[in-house]
């Protein structure tokens, strides 16, 4: 779950990282008064997509008027689609140096990673590796100030400012341990007369470990059908094309994806209902897959301790309690297979064994352009 | 020789109480695996599946000496019971759950490295020496001898290609599932390594999927030390950007793991990529010979 940045703020105030004076507003008028408290202000639309800079939601205003019409612009404006419904607005910062300075996690290594950089401001994969310095955490010892004097040499940084990242960056490491981060960033980490400041602040908490942090707001960032998924425990994505498609295993379920594309379909989703999905689970998924105005059904089905007969068993109850008539292609094999073809074949449906076979089918039945 | 596991491996599973505890141990008993034990905190003196049941880990393995241990135990206390059992000196411990917060997964590898231990998972099927001992919960049919050792991040999709691989009378030594996690215990390389200095295996399947870098790892891994055949699948060649696909990690993030980049580096290492699962059979065949 990605916060807002105001939210990253306040996290950062509670884990004593500095961040600019400022507040959120929700209508632009409110931005006139602030103006009148800070001065020159920045202006910053409170939006989950990346590049809002560049989409026109970042702006200056050095008096209250020029900030209610930024504001007032900046409400206007849609990012993919979603506009924003909370402005941040800020003191602006005497910015002397940008720094860039982040916690994530690194697979490979099975660790947190400390990334330090000089080069702050851009996007963190446009800086070069030789100045970009990774620096794995022993997570059973924990980050200790030797950590952050060797990254400040790797990085050339000195005096004053290794004094202040010393301070800085322990508390970012606890943040992102406490609060179950996947991410942690800090970019720009402004170096300004009065200090290091956090001028911006980017806070991915990890969906498994949400429910040991009740306190923290949920972000909402996904379509109403994602929305009902995940209410269901399904793993779900939307994709806007024609063929549903429903298989069990995340693995199996990308696989028939691109199958479909292979064989020139469009694909209207993601759909992994699991293993051992039982009769009622079975068909809330089988609905979902319906959400999205489907032209045409696949199921691919390889049972494991997933039951062919409850998966044909609830697709019948489906069909019939909703009146689906959109043609379908459904593979069908492993435990309990001879049972789930049978309970198909009544209801006028031939299973396929192949993968290729259902999916070639399922092509087959879009309509024509 | 058999990797990781054989007959005389002691297994002992961890939450064998519950329904899929006690469905597994039933399972991997049929198979023939050695299950010497099970622990349920408050249920000692039950038996599951003609198993005895003790209260702790530390209990269990006094009183039958476990080699490995599997985990049935729900995400939030995954990482409590994953300590007691590399605690009380479990050497190799598969971990099924799927759920488990990050922090927590890099908490087990952490003292997993500590004690010398290796886990395999989370979010996994587990791992099978085929014939002899099965740790997981794939279905017990597809899984028989053969020359071929098999690695995926995936289950059903392996299971999937596995399946078509013994529809084609081809075999497996052993089967590693690696987990769909972001952090996980076992990467492919150390299930490379291993395939590379066994006898009995004689080529490679690899199954791997959009997201991370372990893939490109592996590649770097053949290139420099490998001599057997590898062959290569990959799933996620048409998910956008920035999504997750089912599994935590199968996301591309920041231009980072994608299929393209994969593809490129392990054709480079001289892996075959096979576009699609029903083609690898045919490429398996012919590196046997």
């Amino acid at each position: 779950m990605k916060l807002y940045e105001y939210l990253g703020k306040k996290i950062f105030q509670a884990f004593d990282i500095p961040t600019p004076r400022g507040y959120t507003i929700e209508k632009a008028e409110e931005a006139g008064k602030i103006a009148e408290e800070l001065g020159t202000v920045v202006i910053k639309s409170q939006v989950l997509t990346g590049k809002r800079g560049k989409a026109g939601g970042v702006a200056f205003a050095s008096n209250p008027e020029q900030a209610v019409a930024e504001a007032q612009r900046i409400f206007q404006l849609e990012f993919d689609g979603v506009k924003s419904e909370r402005l941040l607005v800020e003191e602006k910062l005497q910015i002397e140096q940008e720094l860039y300075l982040a916690f994530t996690i690194d697979s490979a290594a099975r660790c947190p990673v400390m990334l330090f950089s000089l080069d702050g401001g851009m996007d963190v994969e446009e800086v070069s590796e030789e100045r970009m310095i990774r620096w794995p955490v022993n997570n059973s010892v924990g980050l200790h100030p030797y950590a952050i004097r060797e990254v400040c040499r790797l990085a050339g940084v000195t005096g004053n400012l290794q004094k202040e990242l010393l301070k800085i960056v322990p508390s970012l490491y606890r943040l992102f341990r406490e609060l179950d981060t996947e991410l942690a960033e800090i970019n720009p980490l402004a170096l300004t007369p009065q200090g290091i400041i956090a001028a911006d602040a980017k806070v991915t908490i990890d969906d498994d470990a949400l429910y040991r942090h009740q306190d923290l707001p949920r972000i909402k960032e996904k379509t109403a059908l994602e929305l009902q998924a995940e209410e269901l425990g399904l793993a779900y994505v939307e994709l806007g094309g024609e063929i549903a498609v429903m298989a069990n295993g995340a693995g199996i379920t990308m696989s028939t994806l691109d199958l479909v594309q292979h064989y020139g379909g469009t694909a209207a989703n993601f759909l992994d209902f699991g293993g051992g999905a039982d009769l009622e689970r079975t068909a809330k998924a089988l609905e979902l897959l319906l959400g999205t105005d489907p032209k045409v059904l696949l199921i691919n089905i390889f049972g494991g301790i997933t039951r062919c007969d409850v998966v044909a068993e609830a697709f019948v109850q489906v069909k019939e309690s909703k009146g689906i008539d959109l043609p379908v292609s459904f593979r069908l094999v492993g435990t309990k297979e001879k049972e789930g073809r049978a309970i198909l074949e009544k209801a006028g449906i031939q299973a396929f064994t192949g993968m290729d076979e259902a999916v070639r089918h399922a092509v087959a039945l879009m309509p024509a352009p | 020789m058999s990797v990781f596991i054989d007959n005389n491996t002691r297994v002992l599973v961890q939450g064998i109480t519950g329904n899929q505890g006690s469905f597994h141990t039933g399972q991997m008993k049929a198979y023939g695996t050695n299950i010497i034990g099970g622990v349920s905190p408050g249920k000692k003196g039950q038996s599951v599946e003609g198993v005895p049941v003790f209260d702790t880990v530390f209990e269990a393995h006094k009183e039958v000496q476990a080699d490995a241990s599997i985990l049935f135990i729900p995400a939030p206390f995954a990482k409590d019971a994953a300590y007691e059992a590399l605690d009380a000196g479990i050497k190799l411990l598969v971990m099924i759950p799927e759920h488990i917060p990050v922090h927590d997964a890099m908490d087990i590898m952490a003292f997993a490295r500590q004690k010398g231990a290796v886990i395999v998972g989370p979010n996994t099927f587990g791992l099978v020496s085929s014939g002899k001992c099965k740790i997981g919960i794939m279905p017990n049919d597809y899984f028989i001898p053969g020359p071929l050792g098999v690695v995926s991040r995936s289950g059903t999709l392996c299971y999937e290609i596995v399946g078509q691989l013994t529809a084609n009378n081809i075999g497996t030594t052993t089967v590693v599932g690696l987990g769909g996690d972001r952090v996980v215990g076992l990467n492919f390389i150390e299930v490379l390594e291993r395939f590379e200095s066994d006898p009995e295996s004689k080529a490679v399947v690899m199954v791997g999927e959009i997201g991370g870098s372990s893939e490109e790892e592996a590649a770097a891994y053949i290139k420099a030390s490998m001599k057997k055949p590898v062959i290569a699948y990959l799933a996620g060649r048409s998910a956008p950007p920035g999504k997750r696909m089912g599994h935590a990690g199968a996301i591309i993030e920041k231009g980072r793991g994608t299929f393209e980049s994969k593809v490129k580096a392990l054709t480079a290492a001289g892996v075959e990529v096979a576009s699609l699962p029903s083609e690898i059979p045919a490429l398996v065949k012919k590196v046997l010979g």
